[in-house]
């Protein structure tokens, strides 16, 4: 099984070095690109692996490149954004990418910028990730170092900048817009579209904005060839994806996997199951907002696609796990706590909904709710579904809602019949 | 001229020190324009001030032209920007989900009977600041939080404890 992403990760946690990368073939996709290949057969190569973002939402890389505005007449300058803000409650994936193998991310994001021709590039990174700042640090200034950044790479006539830009906090700046806004230094609040940032993002000019993971993959499928990344994938969806378990699993973690492989496989195989004493009650299968699966969900395979048929999506593919002794009140009323707090209270269903059903769940949660607050949460997760709210952070919030609400009904309904959490008085 | 007369009374904070403006201007060279500097100059007169005051808010604006009140929008919108002062060291507790489900209740009970500060609070000796942080990405390694600048991770509250005795000296050089 192939693990592009990973397999060379060493094992005592520490980074790649730009002399261990280079040994490994590193840096040859930058410098094959850069040796003959025009930005527009890089575009090509990755729409033709059919790359899929990584940072949730799945759209196809290489069409969200062509997009931009190339070639003469184009306007400069163009920039290019890696996004490595993962601030999804239960999301840790990007994070070992980044700690572990900052030049991958480095390439990835230069030919990135080179597909687009942008004449900078930025890393936005989370100010929480500590480690990962000081390792991307070295990393930069080890590639400017070696002439593969700056003025004329390698001897070509392409030119890039790249910076790290280390984000002062707040979940919603990893939305992408909103990213922008952070990058020139004002509050992180979305903004329209379009303009899509493709036309017109940072510093009105054009922008990409693409995850870590997503940018990760590039290099290997310059190397390697379309072909070869779509042969990645189990089923019709290509390449490996990380996923990730956390909950009272017996082994936490991440894992690089084809594309579709089955949930159980993640869970059982990789995660080792549940711990002894407790039974799987419900996951979300791809970060806080998303929502929850069942039991009978494990033998889905982890694709866009069936995720999406399933009634949830992939998101991050780090999965959150209940168990049988967690109340699901309870876990809703943590994540609508953390949706609430991090609104960025631009729009009204959100800014003052959010805080609304978190109320609601309080009350439901210690034993003062009332059946009808549960119709009010079900209209709540209409007002602030899909299109209805000025970004997704509220749609997302939904999510784990409206499933809790359809899947765990019979919990909320205790809750309001007993006036008290029935599974506090288990709680060891 | 402002500024000068600042000096000049030892108002110190009403101006940026050669230092926190050497740390800016590095920062400089990566943007196009100097009013996007706004979230770097904040997190650089917070490290060196330890927080950012209403005169330091003034400071910024000063220095880089814009108004003290469009610095504040963008330092109250940041989690990790302070307005107000903090102990020497800031816990940072991760109350997301898997946090929660796996403890970060039982640690924040145990900070709190035994530094007596809960969220948002300082220990009466200056010495530690509790906040709440949203999931800091360790959740395979939950619970977890954050002190200063460093993880911990697969917290209890006795590991917890052990990790809160005063540094023994010559630690910390990361
Ligand atoms: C509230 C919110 C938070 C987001 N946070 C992240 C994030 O931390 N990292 C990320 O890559 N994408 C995040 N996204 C998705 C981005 O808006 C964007 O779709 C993504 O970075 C595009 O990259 P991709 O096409 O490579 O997936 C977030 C979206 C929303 C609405
Ligand atoms: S949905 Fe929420 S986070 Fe998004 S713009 Fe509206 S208020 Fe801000
Ligand atoms: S939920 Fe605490 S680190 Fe992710």
């Amino acid at each position: 099984m192939e693990r592009p992403l990973t397999q060379h990760l060493k094992p005592d946690g520490s980074a790649l070095t730009l002399a261990e990368y280079r040994d490994l073939g590193g840096y040859t996709a930058w410098k094959t690109a850069l040796d003959g290949m025009a930005p527009d057969e890089v575009v090509t190569r990755v729409k033709d692996a059919n790359l899929r973002g990584r940072g949730g939402a799945g759209f196809p890389t290489g069409v969200k490149w062509s997009l931009v505005p190339r070639g003469e007449g184009a306007p400069h300058p163009k920039y290019m954004v890696a996004n490595a803000d993962e601030m999804e409650p239960g999301a840790f994936k990007d994070r070992l990418l980044l700690e572990r193998h900052p030049h991958q991310l480095l390439e990835g994001l230069m030919l990135a910028a080179y597909a687009i021709e942008a004449d900078v590039a930025y890393v936005f990174l989370r100010g929480e990730y500590v480690d990962a700042a000081r390792r991307l640090r070295s990393a930069i200034g080890e590639a400017y170092a070696a002439g593969l950044l700056g003025e004329h790479i390698l001897g070509s006539d392409y030119s890039l900048q790249l910076h790290l830009h280390i984000s002062a906090g707040r979940y919603i700046c990893g939305e992408e817009t909103a990213l922008i806004n952070a990058l020139e230094g004002k509050r992180a609040t979305p903004r329209a579209k379009p303009p899509f940032p493709q036309i017109s993002g940072a510093w009105g000019q054009p922008t990409v904005v693409n995850n870590v993971e997503t940018l990760c993959n590039v290099p290997h499928i310059i190397r390697h060839g379309s072909d070869w990344h779509q042969g990645l994938g189990l089923g019709e969806e290509s390449g490996t994806k990380l996923f990730g378990v956390s909950g009272r699993v017996c082994r936490p973690g991440a894992w690089e996997l084809p594309m579709g492989t089955p949930i159980r496989e993640i869970l059982e195989g990789c995660a080792g199951g549940m711990r002894e004493g407790y039974q799987l009650k419900g996951f979300l299968p791809g970060g806080g907002s998303t929502d929850f699966l069942l039991p009978e969900h494990l033998d889905l395979p982890m694709t866009y696609e069936s995720i999406g048929k399933a009634g949830s999506r992939m998101g991050t593919g780090t999965l959150i796990v209940l168990d049988d002794r967690t109340c699901p009140v309870g876990m809703v009323l943590n994540l609508e706590r953390f949706f609430a707090q991090e609104s960025c209270g631009w729009c009204t269903p959100c800014r003052d909904g959010l805080p609304w059903t978190r109320q609601l769940l309080e009350a439901i949660e210690s034993g003062q709710g009332r059946h009808e607050d549960l119709d009010t949460l079900a209209e709540h997760c209409r007002f602030m579904g899909p299109g209805k709210t000025f970004c997704a952070l509220a749609p997302g919030a939904m999510e784990p809602l409206q499933s809790a609400l359809k899947h765990f009904r019979s919990d909320f309904e205790r809750h309001i019949e007993e006036h008290s959490c029935p599974y506090r008085s288990s709680l060891s | 001229m402002a500024e000068i007369f600042a000096r000049d009374r030892g108002w110190s904070n009403n101006y940026l020190s050669p230092a926190e403006r050497e740390s800016i201007e590095r920062e400089a060279q990566a943007y196009p324009q100097r009013d996007a500097l706004c979230i770097e100059a904040l997190r650089i007169v917070q490290q060196h001030r330890g927080w950012v005051s209403d005169d330091s808010v003034a400071a910024i604006a000063d220095y880089l032209g814009l108004g003290a009140a469009q610095v504040d929008a963008v330092a109250t919108f940041y989690n990790l920007i302070f307005r107000q002062p903090v102990g020497r060291q800031v816990i940072y507790l991760c109350n997301s989900v898997t946090c929660w489900m796996l403890g970060c209740d039982a640690l924040r009970a145990r900070i709190k009977a035994e530094l007596g500060i809960d969220f948002g609070q300082t220990s009466a000796d200056g010495e530690y600041t509790l906040l709440p942080i949203t999931c800091l990405g360790d959740c395979d390694h939950a619970p977890a939080l954050m002190i200063g600048d460093r993880h911990h991770h697969d917290l209890d509250p006795d590991s917890l404890i052990a990790l809160l005795q005063p540094p023994a000296s010559g630690q910390d050089k990361e």
